[in-house]
């Protein structure tokens, strides 16, 4: 406990990175997300939590404008970064996704080569100016993403022929490859043993140093170990946000008291 | 019985086949199911197969078997010398059967009665009058031996007619006694019945692929001739195209070789880039209310009859072609070109490659669209690095139907680009293609003997083969790309 009041302490003097004001998703008619207010902080790692189908991943993809391909889909209130409104209709959904990378909850390489999976943001970003820099960056993003011992001899063979955890790897080690200024994780370790899963928040723990990072999962000691700051949702609603240490410890909502010790799900 | 009847009476049977097989494989069980190795109705169908193919299996070899059998019987009743000639033999034959037939619909009309019909076998003026009145004409006059030989005809027939009968409906029960014989709780109904299932798929596909080995077999036979008749390395090497049916002919295949590529490369230029950018439009941009309308649009060019293409090629792109860029140029004064034949032909083949490149590029996933567009790729970026290649050896399928299609294409070429075999590098000069020269070789007055005929089916084994080879080199493409990337 003395260790998570260290990281309060960290985590007052970060400046807000996103705000999110009065948020509402439909999907055609169904509310998937009903007026929520978030602040995500700099330089700090955000957790989600909740039930399934409670909208974790529908408010993530409003953070990237990732529900912009979904015809359905209508996003509704405020989301800034930077001060900067995101849904303003001078914004480049492009240049905001460079910005805000994204881990999916399914992994998707590419069917290209793992080599070409992870070089596809920074070739197409412009990021490297010589073939050694862009060896460079992939190899030093497979390393963080905990796969490059186990690819590193076979780095033309397809990306899809790898197995679902190495897959999931190979999605955030191509997320991280263009350096984004926020990283959102929807379920990073949900297909990872327990040591690739290790290895994976030791590089989230690692990222906080420059990037925000929010993260969607399922498993409340993983929340608890590598979150600042944790929200909980429930049918679309975003019931409690604060300090980890706090939701987990002290929740004030009674919904999250039974969610956290098991009760809804 | 009529083979309409016994083919209702196999299916009645193959009916009862099936309730009963299900009911004894119950019974065997108890009533329960779940004590049965397969559903029940799977014993039902075992029962329902075991009668019905036996008996359909006799059935057509019955079919096939018996006018053979009774036409060498009843020729007996014609001299040797004829039997000997074919081809006035089975003209006698063909009178026979009309005779034949003709007594069974007078017969039916009621003109004759049936006793009449066992006994007319003289008066052949009276039979001509007879069958004339119930609608049958008779061509030559009608010899005795014909009237005896079409009496035979017909004995021969209702015996065979009964005997046949008997077969399919001994064979039926007898099937259907075995399988219920077979049926009890333990027997693997479900294991036969796809047995039975994969020996009609395993037909299905061989029958194409026979099909295809006939028609090689039959152009090789005749090809041979060709060749034993005409030099072969003048043929595959000769730079001159120009058959004489008095003799002396040319008959180098290089300049239609030449015009076929030349016309298939102009149309591919045409309809590859047209109809891949039309279906990355109807994939990736149109809004689902323009797809609905474009799509079906750009198909109703594929409906156009070929013919009709080429008119058009005939009448309004040769001749703009001419007057507006050939003769203004220098090019040449010539209406029919390779340009429009591969202008028209590309136009023709934009829907094959545009239709189906579209269903192709709309199953990429578009978790790996999200994929890309997360990174910050524009769209424009995600479907040239992501979605393209991932739709590439779909594509590669459809480009190579339409070059085939392309090859093939004789309408729209010897309307377009005319019939002047050509070896020339202008594509405003009129050239041809092996497939019209194929036809142009078989039509009218020929000598089925002559080199000149012949040669067709030479050119046609050519193109086999280079489609073939053609065929083959994609599919290499393809297995190379996909090793790379799946
Ligand atoms: N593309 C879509 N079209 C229509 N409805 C959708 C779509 N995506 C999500 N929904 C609906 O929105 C609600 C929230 O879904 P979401 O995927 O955000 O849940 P989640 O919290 O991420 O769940 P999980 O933990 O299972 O991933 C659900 O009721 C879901 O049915
Ligand atoms: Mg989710």
């Amino acid at each position: 406990m003395n260790d998570m009041r260290i990281v309060e302490r960290l985590v007052e003097t970060q400046g807000n990175k996103i705000s999110a004001r009065a948020v509402q998703v439909h999907y055609g008619t169904s509310h998937a997300i009903k007026d929520v207010d978030v602040d995500i902080l700099d330089k700090t790692v955000t957790a989600f939590i909740g039930p399934s189908g409670c909208g974790k991943s529908t408010f993530l993809r409003c953070l990237n404008r990732m529900n912009d391909t979904i015809a359905a889909c209508k996003v509704t209130g405020k989301i800034t970064l930077d001060g900067e409104d995101i849904y303003d209709a001078r914004v480049d959904p492009v240049q905001l996704r460079a910005k805000v990378g994204m881990v999916f909850q399914k992994p998707n390489p590419f069917p290209k080569s793992i080599y070409d999976n992870v070089a596809y943001g920074p070739k197409i970003h412009g990021l490297t100016r010589s073939k050694a820099e862009l060896d460079e960056i992939v190899e030093s993003c497979l390393r963080k993403a905990a796969l490059w011992n186990e690819v590193k001899d076979r780095l033309t063979a397809p990306g899809t022929g790898l197995s679902g955890g190495q897959q999931q790897r190979l999605c955030i080690a191509r997320a991280i490859a263009t350096s984004p200024e926020v990283l959102l994780m929807d379920e990073p370790c949900s297909a990872l043993d327990p040591i690739a899963t290790a290895q994976v928040e030791e590089l989230i723990d690692e990222l906080r140093d420059q990037f925000s990072v929010v993260i969607v999962t399922h498993s409340m000691q993983q929340a608890a170990r590598v979150s600042q700051r944790t929200a909980f949702f429930h049918l679309g609603n975003l019931v409690e946000y604060g300090e980890t240490g706090q939701i987990f410890t002290n929740p004030r909502d009674p919904r999250t008291e039974s969610y956290i010790s098991g009760r809804i799900g | 019985m009529s083979v309409s009847l016994l083919l209702l009476a196999i299916a009645l049977l193959a009916l009862i086949g099936f309730g009963l097989a299900r009911r004894r494989a119950l019974s065997s069980a108890g009533g329960n199911p779940r004590e049965l190795h397969s559903l029940p109705g799977y014993y039902g169908w075992h029962g329902a197969l075991m009668t019905a193919l036996p008996a359909l299996a006799g059935l057509l070899i019955w079919l096939l078997v018996q006018p053979v059998l009774i036409e060498r019987s009843v020729s007996a009743h014609f001299p040797a010398d004829m039997i000997a000639a074919d081809s006035s033999l089975a003209l006698t034959m063909a009178d026979v059967r009309r005779v034949a037939g003709g007594i069974d619909v007078a017969l039916t009309a009621g003109a004759m009665k049936t006793d009449d019909a066992g006994r007319i076998t003289t008066d052949l003026a009276q039979v001509r009058d007879t069958l004339k009145a119930v609608g049958v004409a008779l061509g030559s006059d009608v010899t005795t031996e014909v009237l005896a030989a079409a009496q035979d005809y017909r004995r021969l027939a209702a015996l065979g007619a009964t005997g046949r009968a008997l077969l399919v409906l001994v064979l039926a029960i007898a099937g259907m006694a075995l399988a219920i014989r077979a049926t009890d709780k333990d027997f693997r109904a479900r294991n036969r019945v796809e047995q039975v299932t994969l020996g009609a798929l395993m037909l299905s596909s061989s029958i194409a692929i026979l099909t295809t080995l006939g028609i090689i077999a039959s152009m090789l036979t005749e090809t041979f001739h060709f060749f034993e008749a005409y030099p072969i390395a003048d043929f595959f090497f000769g730079l001159t195209w120009s058959p004489n049916f008095k003799g002396d002919s040319q008959l180098g295949i290089l300049p239609l070789i030449w015009g076929t590529l030349y016309i298939s490369l102009v149309s591919m230029l045409v309809a590859v880039p047209l109809g891949l950018f039309a279906a990355i439009y109807l994939a990736e941009y149109a809004s689902a209310r323009a797809r609905a309308w474009i799509k079906p649009l750009i198909e109703l060019i594929a409906g156009i009859p070929t013919v009709v293409f080429g008119l058009f090629a005939l009448v309004t792109v040769g001749p703009f072609l001419r007057d507006y860029i050939a003769s203004p140029m220098g090019w040449g004064d010539s209406g029919s070109s390779v340009m429009t034949a591969g202008l028209v032909i590309g136009i023709l083949n934009i829907p094959f490659i545009s239709s189906l490149s579209d269903d192709i590029i709309n199953a990429v996933p578009q978790s790996l669209r999200d994929g890309s567009l997360a990174i910050g790729a524009t769209k424009s970026e995600t479907v040239r690095q992501v979605v393209l290649p991932a739709a590439l050896p779909g594509i590669m399928g459809a480009v190579l139907m339409a070059a085939s299609r392309a090859i093939g294409e004789t309408m729209i070429v010897s309307m377009g680009a005319g019939a002047a075999a050509r070896l020339d590098l202008n594509p405003f000069e009129a050239m041809t293609t092996i497939t019209v020269k194929i036809v142009s070789q078989l039509t009218g007055d020929t000598d089925f003997g002559s080199p000149e005929t012949l040669v067709a089916f030479a050119l046609g084994m050519t193109l086999f083969v280079i489609t073939l080879g053609l065929n083959i080199l994609a599919l290499a493409i393809v297995r190379k790309y996909r090793e790379q990337y799946e």
